[in-house]
Parts: C-alpha cells; structure tokens; sequence
C-alpha cells in the first residue's frame, strides 16, 4: 500500500501558507500616507496581527475549489430533500444577479438613480400578489423564518392598534415546522399545539376546542408537511375568522399550489414565500434567501417600511402607515429578488406547469415505492410524499445508504408526527429517468442487510460523524 | 416548459399510469378550492429576451460612478477570485449542510468564517452569520436579555446605525439613550437596568468609540457590552475581544460582497465560549468519523428551532452560507496584511478628502473626534449638492437630514475623484450662498 498522502499542506486555509505571502494587489496609493497613531488615540489601535491566512491566490482557488468537491449539490445530483424544494437553478438568474448595473447598485442612492431596481422590485410585488391573490407584499424579510416572524409582528401590531389586549396565543399544528413554534414564542405570544387527523391534517374538531378570544393567529401549511392537502381548510378559515383571528400560511409548499390555487381563496389573510425554494433563488449552502411576505388588506399598513409603490411613470419608497418598522438593514435580499424576478418572468404561466411536474413527480414516487416502504398517508401527495423504511429499519440509515448510491438524502425525522419519517420532494426539474434510478436505489436498500447498512456511507468524502463529541469538546475555530 | 422540465407527453402518461390516474388535473382532485381562472402573468419569455430586460432595467438606474455613499454598506474591492468561487455550483445549488458526509465542504468554509470573525474579534466562538448586520444587533440584544435574566432593554447612542435601532424597536427590544457628545458616546451613566450596552465603532458618524469605557460601563451595571465593528476595521482598531465587549457583531458586507441594493449580506456574531449556548444560529464544529478521520459538523444543534421548537434561542433557521463564502475568499486572499492595508488606504485617503474640504472652508461636525475613513460634513442643502455631484459623473455621500453628509471614502477612490468632489462641493455651495 502507497503512502496515502505527501503533502506538507494542512488541511485549513490558514495552514497553507506562509508568514509573507499575499493573495491580492491593491491600487497604490496615490495620496499621503497617514500615520494613524497620529489620528487615532494610541489604546483603540490594534496591537496584535489578527491570526489570519497569508496565502497566494493559486492556493486560495485551488484550496476552495477542492473543498467544494466535498459538497453535493443540485448541480451534481439528484437532491430530494423534503420542505426545501431543491429544484436546479437556472443560470440566467446568475446572469441577471451579477449585471453590473445591478450588482454595483448601493441601498441608499436617491430613488431617481435607482428605478430600474425598484421596478424589479414593483413588479415582482405584483407578482408575488396575483400567485397568492393577496394583495400586500413585503420583499424586505431576507429568509422564510424572518417572513413567518414579519407576518406574526404584523398580527401582533394589528391586535394592539385595534385596542385589543386578549389575543396571547397563536396556535401551531405538531406538523409544523420547527420555525413556527419558535417564531410565535419570538413574537411575544404562546405556542400552542393542535393535533392532526388520519389525513395529516389540522384536527378539525381539536381546533375548534383551541380557538377563542385569546387566539391570535394558526400557522397552518399547505399543503401540510406530510404532503397533503388540507381537505378541512375551508372550515379551518372559518373557523379562525369567526373568532376575529387570522389564517397564517407557511408558504414552504408554495411549489404545490402555484396556477393551481391561491392561498387567499382558501382564506389565508397572511403567508410568507421562500423564494429560495419556490422561484429557485440558489440555497447557495444556507442563505442567502428571501422570506418576502404576502397578505390581505386589512394587515398591509402594518408591513415592514419600506414597499415600493408607483409614483405617476415612476416608482418610490414609501412606509406603511402602521410600519411595525424594519426587518433588514436596507431593502431585503435584493439578489434574490431579481433572481425570483427573472424565473417568473421566464416562467409566466407556465408557472402551474411548474406544480403539476412536482405532484406528478411525487405522486409516482409514491406509486413506486408503497410495497417496499410504509406510507403513513396512502392518498393522492402533493409535490412532495412521506414514507417510512420497513420494519426493523431505521431512517438513518436508509439515508445514509443513499449517499453510496451518489444521492443526497431526504429529510428525516421530520415530521415528527410520523415515527422514522423520510420526506421525499423531488422537485419538477427531475426527469423519470432520474427517479427511477432513485425509486431503483431505494427498493435495494429496503432488501439491504443491517451491517451494510450501519456502515454507510463508504463512499462519501467521510465515514459517519462523532456528533456527540462536536458539541461536548467544542471546537469552533482553529 | 422543455427548458427546466424534463417531461415529455410519454412520460407523463407513463408515470399517470404507474399511479393509477387519467390526467395530471386528477393530481388536483383534493383540491377544494380550484383557481377561478388562470392567473394573469405576462407569456413565458425566452432567456434572451428576458436577459434583455434586465439590461434594460439596468440601465435604468445610476452605477459605475466614483460613490461616496457608506453608512454601513461600502464601495469596496471585490477580487475576481471571490466571484469564480461563488460561482461553482457545489456551492451555489447545495442546502444547508444537514448531511455531513457530504457536505464537507460547506461544513469547513463556515469553520474557516468562524475562525476568521474569532481571530478578527478576539472572542473565542463566532456563529456561522446570520441575516445581515442589523440582525446581529438585535439577536445580541435579545441575547444579551438571555444572559443577564433581565428584560430586552438597550443602551445606545445616535451613533449606533439607525436601521439597526429600528430592527430592534421592531422585535420588541426597548432602547434607552445614551448621551453623545462632539461624535462620540459619553458611556458615564448607563441605566442600571439594561441587559446590555451598545457601542459602535467605527460608529455610524464613523468616528472611533472608547469600547472598553463602554465595557466598563455594562459590567458596572450588571449588564453585557455589545461591540459592533466593521470587520476591515478590525485589522488596525484593537479587538473587541480584547476591551472587554463580551459580543461582537457587524456587517461583513466590507469583506468581499457586492453591494448589491443592501443585499445578500451577512451579519456576524462572535461571543465568549462560556456564553455559546445562548449564542443563534448555526455553528460548526470539528470532530472525527467513523475512521477518526478529522471532519466538520453543525453542532450545539439543542439552541436550535427545528430541535427545540417553541423553546428555541431564535428563530433563526439559516444562516449566509455563500456570503460567508464570498466573506471567507475575500479574508484569505487579503490576509492580515492586505486587510490592514485596505485600512490604511481608505483612512489615508479620507482624511485626505477631510483636509481638501476643510481648506475650502467646508466644516467637519465633528473635528476633534478620531475616525478612520467616514465623517460628516456640513454642507447646508445635501440633496441640491448631490445632484450638483451627480451631473459631474459621482455619487455623493449620504444626507443625513440635518444639513450634514455622511461621507465614506474607500481603496477604491483616487485623488482625482477627490479632487472633483471638493470642487463641486465648495462650488455648489457658493451658488447656494450667494
């Protein structure tokens, strides 16, 4: 056996170089050199060199290069992971963010040297109201958390500027996902947990016991994070507005509805986007994304300041009257904003296209896979499907398996209403061939013998991690 | 619809079949509540047209001028090489790393960002960034609530951002005022019931703060001290860490990212080690696998809203994962000495720019405080000066409302570009005078 390794390098960038080196060139200057003990108070200047990398750029793009040949990717594989929509990002949308007239754009410029931009903003507003028939958007949340917080703020502000001091609590079913409960406990309210049906759907009967003059708001999905419909949401509506509440949708599922349904028909008042899953603003490996919020009339003086509004042929800033204020530094994430822009714009109404492929797609996994695996919610899915290994297995594993066969797992553990749950969302950018190699991979992990299985992965840049020992001696930082 | 999915007539009548339906609109049966009608959206363009669109509306708007404009997001130089490595797919188009083994790469790029904003603070453990710098500030004031059991109540000065006091007014977090005085903050009388004390430096007026009198102030009160820094500052203003702020937070905007009409950006936070466990977000850890082969994981994931749910630290699901990136490029490539020169060069060149203004008669606010490469210059009527700057080809600083310009100066700007400015300046005034 050959040595393994020569290197002299280490494994972080800053064991790659050496004191001296240096990766960029600046202009030089063409001014005075200021002394800036001379300027500065001596005790606010710094006295020891920050401990950081001294490289040259043929190993900074080497090193990062490498580095991003450990990472799986919608670019490299097949990626369905459950609530993200990890559909492929078309790269005009990467064109478009990088135009310099764009990219170069700096927040605070007079709004007569930015219209372009705040109509890429205006119309992308417009957008974002006719998918969900509502009509107040607020592009300035930058991620679906800051959205579902932004919505439940304005819920909030809406409660205490009609006077009314009862509403304490905001109701959240056990589908939920993990942000919901969180963001209502942010906000100031208590969270509280209805069940679900056989169907995965908001127990009917157990709302209507929760709902009353205390209730602010339900956080409802749809479709829910089992995949499914929710049959009842008519009645859930109705339920909610009879007691002077309102319908919140996490908007997560988005790709199951769009040209298909408006949330407002079905009585939603306020919902959030992520337009890094539904209109494909990269995930780019965690954020950047954009949580813009859309909502009915009655909450849209209480958006974040500022919208963007028509100002006779051109567009400006403006507040709404009862702002609950800023979310954001500046405007929100305005690359993927433009980025959502463009998709749209080269989607149209084609957009529905978009949600039939994805419930095709999950349908037919759902189809393919219900001998081998158990399928808690055995009825027609929505984009995305719920399943659980064989008896005996374990979510875990089976995920890990997956990885030696070169795909990127589904979500596990989640929803937790559903012991050992996988959720599959494959996304309409996948073709059938695709799936069925994947459908193919599955069904012999199901037959997989226990020891193969716990060893997985074997092929993977790592073994299984230590992840106890990461949060007991924490290391952090080099 | 050919262009991004794959499915042709036979495939959707195969795989229709495999489910047990007749046509894709039987996919929508369960659906209640059908659309009235189809939505009114414009027809699908193709990539070109709708790239030309973009040109279009790009040209629309003021770019690629000598700008002046700071107040928390700056005009810096970004190295082609941040962008090549934006650009790679694994990167771009992957999620959150959740699955380790294969993630590697993201996992150890964020540990490098960690470490980055560690050695740049001088606090032992940094998050792997949140939204942007005004989210870092209130997620520190509501950690800062945590830490001591107290209410969310702030000290602040005017020179802290005022978007970043607006987020926290609108989280719910009260703020109390501390006096300021010629740029600076008189940190003598903090309230004794804050859970922490705020103090910005470079500050908003862009003059340097006294962090360790701020320090002294919180810890008096029982409370914990909060430094926000821009980050390049950090290679000549002494660390944070160091002056006793037990957080520190900012805007990594300056490290590489574009500016890109105030967004993506990316907020970091850095904190003592015995305070992490009230420290949002994400955070990566090393460990080994299987082999006791050296990797990186999400760790401490118990804060976290998808484990903890109703009792999480934050809401907070993601973090800024490919500005983090853009972040950590940008740092490597500089390292201690290309980031204390990018320092050095903006704060030669503003106070350069000062001294122009100042010989033409234009008064800085604050004259006697130090500052590194932004101050404030009163010109009377700044929207009439900044068109006057407009019409000669730059973009001029921010108008503060009161008859001051916020002026920020980076590497980027040459003596010429100064030059002009004060000429048009001082011209304009004159006009405006006579």
């Amino acid at each position: 056996m050959l040595s393994e390794s020569t290197t002299t390098l280490g494994a972080l960038i800053r064991d790659r170089g050496r004191e001296g080196r240096r990766g960029f060139a600046l202009p030089k200057n063409d001014v005075a050199d200021v002394d800036l003990s001379s300027v500065i108070p001596e005790k606010h200047l710094r006295g020891k060199k920050p401990g950081l990398p001294e490289v040259d750029e043929p190993t900074v793009i080497r090193h990062y290069t490498n580095l991003s040949r450990k990472n799986q990717a919608i670019d490299t594989t097949f990626y369905p992971l459950g609530s993200c929509t990890m559909k492929h990002n078309p790269r005009a949308n990467e064109v478009a963010a990088a135009t310099p007239g764009f990219a170069g754009l700096h927040p605070l410029q007079p709004e007569s040297q930015v219209q372009g931009a705040l109509q890429v903003m205006h119309e992308l507003q417009g957008f974002l109201a006719e998918v969900s028939g509502l009509p107040a958007v607020s592009l300035q949340p930058l991620a679906g958390a800051q959205g579902e917080l932004t919505s439940i703020l304005m819920v909030k502000r809406y409660f205490e500027d009609a006077g009314d001091d009862e509403r304490t609590t905001v109701i959240v079913p056990e589908t939920a996902h993990g942000t919901n409960p969180a963001t209502a406990t942010m906000a100031g309210f208590k969270s509280r947990e209805v069940g679900v049906d056989e169907h995965g759907g908001v127990d009917v009967d157990e709302l209507r016991e929760a709902v009353d003059g205390t209730t602010a708001a339900l956080m409802i999905t749809n479709p829910n994070t089992c995949g499914v419909y929710e049959r009842n949401i008519a009645e859930i509506a109705a339920i909610l507005h009879e007691a002077g509440a309102f319908l919140y949708m996490d908007g997560a599922n988005m790709n199951a509805n769009l040209g298909r349904l408006r949330p407002a028909d079905a009585g939603v008042d306020i919902m959030h986007y992520n337009l890094h899953k539904t209109f494909s603003t990269p995930h780019g490996g965690g954020g950047p994304g954009c949580g813009a919020i859309a909502s009915i009339e009655k909450l849209s003086g209480f958006r974040p300041d500022p919208v963007v509004e028509r100002n006779g042929e051109g567009f400006r800033f403006a507040r709404p009257e009862k702002s609950i204020g800023r979310v954001a530094g500046f405007h929100g994430n305005f690359g993927p904003v433009l980025r959502a822009w463009n998709y749209i714009r080269m989607h149209g109404l084609d957009l529905r296209d978009v949600t039939d492929m994805a419930v095709l797609n999950a349908n037919y996994i759902r189809a393919k896979l219900g001998d081998a695996y158990r399928v808690p919610y055995n009825e027609l899915c929505k984009h995305e499907v719920v399943i659980q290994p064989p008896e005996g297995k374990r979510a875990l594993d089976i995920a890990k398996g997956l990885i030696d066969f070169g795909y990127h797992p589904p979500t596990i553990y989640f929803p937790l209403v559903v012991k050992e749950a996988m959720l599959i969302e494959p996304t309409e950018t996948e073709s059938k061939e695709t799936l069925d190699d994947f459908i193919e991979a599955m069904l012999q992990l199901a037959e997989a013998s226990e020891e193969d299985l716990q060893a997985a992965p074997v092929k993977a840049p790592t073994r299984r991690l230590d992840e106890t020992r990461a949060a007991r001696n924490l290391k952090a930082r080099w | 619809m050919a262009r991004f999915t794959p499915h042709t007539e036979a495939d959707i009548r195969e795989m229709l079949d495999a489910i047990g339906l007749d046509s894709v609109d039987d996919l929508f049966s369960d659906v209640p509540t059908k659309l009235k009608e189809d939505l009114d959206l414009p027809p699908a363009l193709s990539e070109y047209e709708a790239l030309r669109d973009v040109e279009t509306l790009a040209r629309k708007n003021t770019s690629g001028l000598p700008m002046f404009l700071g107040a928390g997001a700056y005009d810096r130089i970004v190295p082609a090489a941040v962008g090549a490595m934006l650009s790679r797919g694994e990167y771009l188009t992957a999620y959150t790393p959740y699955q380790p083994e294969i993630s590697q790469g993201g996992l150890q790029v964020i540990f490098e960002f960690q470490s980055m904003i560690s050695e740049l603070t001088g606090l032992e453990v940094a998050n792997a960034s949140v939204y942007d710098g005004a989210n870092a500030v209130v997620e520190a004031a509501l950690m800062t609530a945590r830490l001591t059991k107290r209410d969310p109540k702030v000290a602040v000065s005017d020179n802290l951002n005022p978007r970043y006091r607006q987020v926290m007014e609108a989280y719910g977090v009260e703020i109390s005022e501390l006096p300021g005085d010629g740029g600076t903050t008189d940190f003598s009388a903090v309230p004794e019931d804050v859970s922490g004390v705020f103090v910005q430096s470079p500050g908003y007026f862009g003059t340097v703060e006294d962090i360790e009198a701020a320090a002294e102030a919180a810890h008096g009160a029982g409370a914990l001290c909060v430094a926000v820094c821009d980050p390049v500052s950090l290679a000549v203003l002494e660390a944070p860490g160091e002056l006793g702020a037990d957080i520190a937070v900012g805007e990594a905007q300056p490290l590489g990212m574009n500016l890109s009409f105030g967004g993506p950006y990316a907020g970091y936070m850095a904190t003592r080690e015995k305070f992490v466990r009230q420290l949002p977000g994400r955070i990566a850890g090393e460990t080994v696998d299987a082999d006791g082969k050296l990797a990186y994981v999400l760790t401490l994931r118990g804060r976290e809203q998808d484990i903890r749910r109703a009792r999480a630290n934050s809401n907070i699901c993601t973090n800024q994962a490919l500005t983090a990136l853009a972040a950590t490029v940008y740092t490597a490539l500089m390292g201690p000495e290309g980031l204390r020169e990018v320092a050095q060069l903006s704060a030669s060149k503003a106070h350069y720019l000062a001294k122009k203004l100042a010989d033409a008669g234009l008064e800085l606010r604050y004259p006697d405080a130090p500052y590194l490469w932004e101050f404030v210059v009163e010109v009377g009527e700044v929207s009439g000066v900044n068109e006057a700057l407009l019409k000669a080809g730059v973009v001029g600083g921010y108008d503060l409302g009161d008859g001051g310009m916020l002026v920020a100066v980076t590497e980027k700007r040459t003596k010429d570009e100064m030059d002009a400015f004060v000429e048009v300046v001082a011209n304009s005034r004159e006009v405006s005078n006579a």
